[in-house]
């Protein structure tokens, strides 16, 4: 729990001067994501601690290698959250988070954390410790360099701080399941969506649809009532598991593929299929080759990625038009012109 | 005719061969009214307006200029508060007026794709029927469109609950500077690689041009209502605000007023408003019956608590709609009570307001001039309003001195320059307020990696550093593997 910027400063300094690349981590709690990353480990998770945190703001600012536990902790305290619900995985920083952009159940109804970041640090390929963004909720000045770096998996630099928006912890909550097809759970997350109001899961695994209202206790009493079905008691418990992939769906050694879609697009069946996000994010167990699934992807109006396990050697993310790939490369190198950020991590050529 | 008269006569009759002849403007009196956006106090006649009427009309404009080597500013209504419509002397407007088409709307995935030059709220009208609407509303919202909200990050009244523009767009086609055509973020909520969306949210049209947008649509909640608090001294309007955040509720919306702000809306509008506050607290609650009943006992509970004067519950939809209207109004109302006035639009840790709002009392005695403030109070962005007289000489530059000292304070107290309205040429001088040298150097950088002729809305938002140019050539030269293409 300790300032080591200076130190990773110094590091990547270093690494700039020898031309040496390097693999950026946190705790590794992600490493099983992207494609397999090279070069001299430089970790951000002895660099911990909260920095400021003002509750009446709805704002905290930590030091990249911060747990997303140590952190839960103390929002806890004073009835907040962090409104994503990202996954832990073992370890997870918030750094690390923000660089894999990792939601979980909440995230079409609460926002992800690329949503809900204000502002950072981070040290570019030129060895430059910068600040973007802020600690307010409203930040046009400059282009948003913060919410660049969600997903980009630490190509584009070192994250050393990240400021947070963050949100009251529901007063109440109650899972409804109900035991449906999957086309007919889709209909019912598209209407359940419709209502606004206090939904905030709504996933289809293994025949049954679970659908979480989070809120006044009032309102989410009335919904679930409306609603019908069976109350799931101990509905913690799913979710947790949904979001940590532990859920039985998510055990084995198949490949795991992530479709990000429309969320209403119909449902593709043919092997085993998890869906969640309310239908905008749709998960695979499969075999089959990566041209098929991709163009069962795009023919759903979205994006295929190979989340976990199986070939990932080659591409693992939906592939660039020449002008998307073109522009990644000209960032890429306004950021960092040597390559030595998590050379590969991304993309093979970047 | 002069050299320079010639050559663009050339360039007008290349680009007529693009366009249709009749939209190529080229004439004094039809493009004066391109000189200037909603900031009128900055002014520019461009060389010619160019509206194209298809994509591929974009993509073949933006191809010539950038071979010819022609400065483009794009303008979508003109409703800019930041000069980042106003034109280049020594380029072109791009109007992309024609592009007004709803192409798509989805109410099962509850999302809309529009053309660029859809207004805001025509896209709420479409979804109405669905139950769903667009949820950033700018006070503009009638007249500003969405491709214009994109290059501005548009926000509106109600951002703490539902977001900014960055929150609630999806995808975009873009056209490169180079005219050619591209599409960045998804359909769905998350995208694949480097977040091109976000990085275009706000880049004040510096970044390429956008010709369609996705926008995600939210079912518009069934009840809302206002809580109107009045109080004696703004200190405890604002610990007032601490409290309703701090009791867990996200209110939609959470305005506050100044006494001067309070004077002239209710003048103008006469919504009930008790003209002898320091300070309004305006406070939308949403949701279903259920949430809205009780949120709206706490809040009410919590003003009284915090020593408001008087509070009011709106008891039907006319009577929020009046509230609000004030608010709403409080622009043309202050237009009524001086000649000229001057919107500034930064944001501040609220827990600074009444810090903030004492210091601009004194510069307001400082610099002879009288100062309103509306707040968008629950996200810390403030619009005050410098009254002034354009007639009386000096009078102008007496209001953009104060206004850039008021911007000078927000970022001192940990704020920054500005929240929705954008850099644009306005508040160009004062970007290096909030970043350093280094921090410039690296925005630069982003900019020339879209844009490395600097042709997109040349002088505006990003200060670019001689240095910014210098470092691409060599970095290029020294790292030729990192950009083959």
């Amino acid at each position: 729990m300790a300032d080591r910027s200076t130190e990773l400063l110094e590091r990547v300094r270093q690494a700039i001067a020898a031309n040496t690349p390097l693999r950026l981590t946190g705790n590794d709690s992600k490493g099983f994501m992207g494609r397999p990353a090279t070069g001299e480990i430089l970790s951000t998770a002895e660099h911990a601690g909260l920095i400021e945190y003002e509750p009446t703001e709805l704002v905290v600012a930590v030091r990249s290698g911060t747990t997303l536990a140590e952190l839960s902790e103390r929002l806890d305290q004073h009835g907040q959250c962090l409104g994503s619900e990202p996954p832990d995985f073992g370890g997870a920083t918030v750094g690390g988070t923000l660089a894999c952009n990792q939601s979980g159940p909440a995230r079409p109804w609460l926002g992800s954390v690329r949503d809900h970041v204000l502002g950072l640090r981070l040290v570019n390929g030129r060895g430059e410790h910068l600040h973007f963004g802020g600690r307010v909720m409203k930040n046009v000045a400059g282009y948003d360099v913060s919410r660049l770096q969600a997903g980009a998996m630490g190509t584009l630099g070192l994250i050393t701080e990240v400021t947070l928006r963050v949100f009251p912890l529901p007063e109440h909550q109650a899972t409804a399941v109900l035991e449906v097809d999957a086309d007919q759970a889709l209909g019912i997350m598209s209407e359940e969506s419709a209502k606004g109001g206090p939904l905030s899961g709504a996933c289809w695994v293994d025949g049954h649809l679970y659908l979480r209202f989070s809120g006044l206790a009032a309102a989410v009493a009335e919904r679930l009532r409306r609603r019908g079905g069976e109350a799931l008691q101990g509905d913690d418990r799913f979710w947790s598991d949904l979001r940590e992939q532990q859920l039985e769906f998510f055990s084995g050694n198949e490949p795991l593929w992530r479709i990000s879609c429309r969320s209403a697009a119909e449902h593709a069946g043919g092997g085993a299929w998890l869906l969640d996000w309310g239908g905008a994010q749709r998960w695979l167990r499969s075999a089959r080759p990566w041209p098929e699934l991709q163009a069962l992807a795009e023919g759903m109006g979205g994006q295929l990625s190979l989340y976990r396990g199986g070939e990932r050697g080659g591409e693992v993310l939906h592939p660039p038009t020449t002008a998307q790939k073109r522009l990644h490369l000209a960032l890429k190198q306004a950021f960092d012109p040597q390559g030595l950020f998590n050379p590969g991590r991304l993309y093979s050529w970047m | 005719m002069s050299e320079a008269e010639r050559n663009w006569q050339r360039v007008a009759g290349d680009l007529r061969a693009i366009v249709d002849t009749r939209f190529v403007i080229d004439d004094r009196e039809t493009l004066r009214p391109y000189e200037c956006d909603g900031l009128s106090v900055y002014r520019e006649m461009p060389r010619l307006v160019v509206i194209p009427d298809s994509v591929d009309e974009v993509c073949a404009v933006m191809a010539y200029c950038h071979r010819a080597h022609i400065p483009v500013v794009v303008r979508g209504a003109g409703t800019s508060l930041c000069a980042g419509a106003m034109p280049h002397a020594d380029g072109i407007v791009l109007s992309m007026a024609k592009f007004t088409r709803i192409i798509e709307v989805d109410p099962a995935s509850r999302l809309a794709r529009v053309e660029c030059g859809v207004r805001n709220l025509a896209i709420s009208e479409a979804a109405a029927p669905h139950g769903l609407y667009y949820a950033p509303d700018p006070s503009s919202q009638i007249a500003c469109t969405i491709g214009g909200n994109v290059a501005e990050n548009s926000g509106g009244v109600h951002c703490l609950k539902y977001g900014l523009t960055v929150h609630n767009v999806l995808q975009a086609t873009l056209v490169s500077v180079e005219g050619e055509q591209l599409t960045v973020g998804g359909e769905g909520l998350d995208s694949c690689g480097l977040d091109l969306m976000a990085l275009l949210t706000g880049s004040e049209g510096l970044l390429g041009v956008v010709t369609e947008v996705t926008v995600k649509l939210l079912p518009r909640p069934p009840v809302a209502r206002v809580v109107l608090g009045a109080f004696d001294d703004v200190e405890r309007a604002g610990e007032a605000v601490s409290g309703i955040i701090g009791a867990g509720i996200i209110p939609a919306g959470l305005e506050m007023m100044d006494h001067l702000a309070i004077v002239a809306a209710e003048d103008y509008v006469h919504a009930g408003y008790p003209v002898d506050a320091q300070a309004l607290l305006l406070c939308e609650l949403d949701g279903s019956e259920a949430e809205v009943d009780e949120a709206t006992r706490r809040v009410a509970e919590l003003l009284q608590a915090q020593g408001a004067a008087s509070v009011r519950v709106s008891q039907s939809d006319a009577e929020r709609e009046l509230l609000w209207k004030g608010r709403k109004c409080a622009f043309p109302a202050i237009g009524r009570i001086s000649p000229d006035y001057y919107c500034m639009d930064g944001t501040i840790p609220r827990h600074q307001l009444a810090v903030v709002l004492r210091e601009m009392r004194r510069m307001s005695e400082q610099f002879g001039l009288r100062v309103a403030n509306v707040f968008h109070a629950g996200d810390g962005n403030l619009h005050p309003l410098i009254l002034f007289d354009e007639s009386v000489p000096g009078e102008l530059q007496q209001a953009e001195a104060f206004g850039a000292a008021i911007l000078e304070l927000c970022v001192k107290v940990g704020g920054c320059i500005t929240g929705e309205h954008g850099v644009g040429m306005e508040k160009i001088r004062q970007v290096p307020l909030q970043f350093t040298e280094a921090e410039l150097t690296q925005l630069g950088l982003i900019k020339l990696a879209f844009d490395a002729d600097e042709l997109l809305n040349p002088g505006k938002g990003i200060p670019i550093l001689r240095r910014c140019q210098e470092y691409r050539s060599l970095e290029r030269q020294a790292a030729p593997a990192a950009t083959a293409t």
